[in-house]
């Protein structure tokens, strides 16, 4: 199921812009173009995907392997807070438990990030100070994306000032679905722009999105446009991140990397609540993507529940019995 | 019209409020007393018990906050409901206890007061075991009682309606929910309560029954942290002593077995209420 493309085909020449990775040099040189090339893109079998996810989702994953995919799976946790009635205080307890999440084991790893809103991204920086725990900022007017550009870059820039390593940047949904796609193509490229150093992850909010052929198209945008991670929802939205979805986001950085040499990350965020979960999805990066993807370099959970049953069931590998919701923190 | 095809009943678990299978897809062969086969019933894994008590945890909050005498009402319901399927039950236990009808009926009669017992304790218990406590100061002491949590309950292995309704009643009656593993030999009169528990007002996860060998889920259940107290009304003498010391584990309260099944008839008194019951007491400044 490999969909790498000749964009020659499509296009036939014509001006490059420079920005992009060679062989799509100048798939964005007008809006008809790029809307050309997105909507050339291979059509998703909807229900082959939910046959897939369905049948890898089965596969029976027991003891070191299981071991294994606990810890990894920690050390991929985004922890999040995203609620309006976050303070300095709830940070750094998060900040806290995403260095030592199980205080009662010194072996159980550290998360990979904590992810705040903006203004609290320098609180979040300072109680983080040499872990080598990422801070990662929601920006561009998160959730909704509803917000001139100018307000979106100074949101960007404000939280990177901050400290923040990552920005989750939102795209904008309306001209993505009216296909404007050259419009969301320029926001995201000045974004990563005003980024500077930072890691970019952007916000496809697929369950605004519809259908899969949606986000195969919004993947391969995101990845021309510079993103450095496609992350699937705000987790404001429901459905929010899906097992399909990732499946064709994965297929996505897959093609996007034989296509170009560049390597994207994937994080699912919203509704992966459970080890289960979890399990499922590693499965299918490495099944999809492969190997190369099974770190928190390039594969992110953006979770904030999963992390507590990540850790009981790390207790009950641990001790022999089940654990309960007493032994982990309430956050 | 003698041709036509019973609809046999597929017996399940009932857990969290709805009738699932075994999530092991085991099931085991049921035979009525003269070892005649009855039916297949779901055998339920140590997985469907850890699905159990999240089920039960989960409706703790609202069983336990409800007001005593709303968890009676519910309770006195159960005993309507049963009422009606009477005569069901009446089937099931004289198959499965090789009594006879008469005195399988007056089983299931016994089983049906037992609710009614239970329901009318609810709302009197803060004032039979609490107190106003006398204290050389200030200020009152309270003690009222309160549920222990969520309490695992290894049914009786042979009354299979009557005990298992005299162990499970006190349970919920005193505001806990429970995790139930039936008898293992005599398993239909559970599921069938299951039904009516189902029908009849208590919310999902309060009441969870499975059906299997409290050999292989009992320890599981006796382990687990997040069970508060285990009832081993229904373990054999060498594992209830096992159960017991991994138990210790957690400091569960642990209600011991007696040497031999007791006859449920007899008038419970307090004996089951309190074990599934803890004291606060609380200070109150008098005056201003």
């Amino acid at each position: 199921m490999t969909h790498v493309l000749d964009p020659s085909a499509l296009t036939g020449g014509g001006s490059l812009t420079g920005a992009l990775p060679d062989p799509f040099a100048d798939v964005t040189r007008s809006n008809d173009a790029f809307r050309a090339f997105l909507h050339g893109l291979p059509g998703v079998d909807q229900v082959g995907a939910q046959a897939r996810v369905t049948q890898l989702g089965t596969r029976s994953i027991k003891s070191t392997a299981k071991a294994w995919a606990i810890d990894t799976a920690i050390s991929m946790v985004d922890l999040t807070t995203l609620e309006g009635s976050d303070t300095p205080g709830k940070v750094r307890s998060l900040a806290a438990k995403a260095r030592r999440p199980d205080p009662e084991d010194p072996s159980c790893p550290a998360v990979a990030a904590v992810c705040v809103y903006g203004d609290l991204a320098g609180v979040a920086k300072e109680a983080l100070a040499g872990t080598g725990i990422n801070v990662a900022a929601v920006a561009t007017a998160f959730p909704s994306g509803r917000a001139s550009r100018e307000v979106k870059l100074a949101d960007v820039r404000d939280a990177v000032a901050d400290g923040a390593d990552e920005i989750d940047m939102v795209i904008d949904r309306g001209a993505f679905l009216t296909g404007r796609y050259l419009d969301v193509f320029e926001e995201i490229v000045a974004v990563k722009e005003a980024c500077g150093p930072a890691h970019l992850k952007v916000i496809l909010e697929t369950g605004e999105l519809v259908t899969l052929d949606a986000v195969r198209r919004a993947s391969w945008l995101a990845m021309l446009a510079g993103g450095d991670f496609i992350k699937t929802s705000t987790g404001k939205v429901s459905p929010a991140a899906t097992l399909p979805v990732c499946l064709v986001m994965l297929e996505a950085v897959r093609d996007f990397r034989a296509a170009t040499g560049r390597q994207v990350g994937v994080k699912p965020a919203g509704g992966i609540r459970t080890t289960k979960d979890a399990v499922k999805h590693l499965v299918l990066v490495n099944e999809t993507a492969g190997a190369d993807w099974l770190t928190p370099d390039w594969f992110r959970f953006g979770a904030s529940s999963l992390l507590n049953d990540l850790l009981l069931q790390r207790q009950k590998l641990r001790t022999g019995h089940y654990s309960g919701p007493d032994h982990v923190s309430v956050d | 019209m003698s041709d036509r095809l019973p609809v046999r009943k597929t017996y399940k678990l009932y857990l969290g409020g709805a009738f699932p299978r075994s999530e092991s897809g085991r099931t085991y062969e049921v035979h009525d007393a003269k070892g005649h086969f009855v039916a297949n019933a779901a055998w339920a894994s140590r997985k469907d018990g850890r699905d159990a008590v999240v089920a039960a945890r989960g409706a703790f909050a609202k069983w336990s906050g409800a007001t005593a005498y709303n968890r009676g009402q519910v309770l006195y319901r159960v005993a309507e409901v049963m009422e009606g399927r009477a005569a069901q039950f009446t089937e099931e236990v004289a198959a499965g206890e090789g009594l006879s009808t008469g005195r399988a009926r007056a089983a299931v009669d016994a089983a049906i007061d037992r609710w009614v017992w239970y329901a009318g304790w609810t709302d009197k218990l803060a004032a039979v075991l609490g107190s106003t406590n006398p204290v050389a100061g200030p200020y009152f002491g309270f003690s009222v009682p309160e549920p222990t949590g969520v309490v695992a309950v290894l049914a009786p292995q042979r009354s299979s309606l009557l005990g298992l309704v005299s162990v499970l009643a006190p349970v919920l009656a005193a505001g806990n929910t429970a995790v139930v593993v039936s008898s293992k030999e005599r398993p239909l009169p559970a599921i069938t309560l299951g039904e009516v528990l189902a029908t009849s007002d208590v919310p999902g996860g309060v009441v969870n029954l499975l059906t299997g060998d409290a050999a292989e889920i009992g320890p599981w259940l006796a382990e687990h942290a997040d069970v508060d107290a285990i009832d081993l009304a229904g373990a054999p003498a060498p594992l209830a002593m096992e159960l017991e010391r991994s138990a210790a584990g957690t400091v569960k309260r642990v209600l011991r077995a007696p040497a031999d099944e007791p006859d449920w008839s007899a008038d419970p008194g307090l004996s089951r209420l309190r074990p599934f019951l803890e004291t606060k007491s609380v200070w109150h400044p008098i005056g201003v």
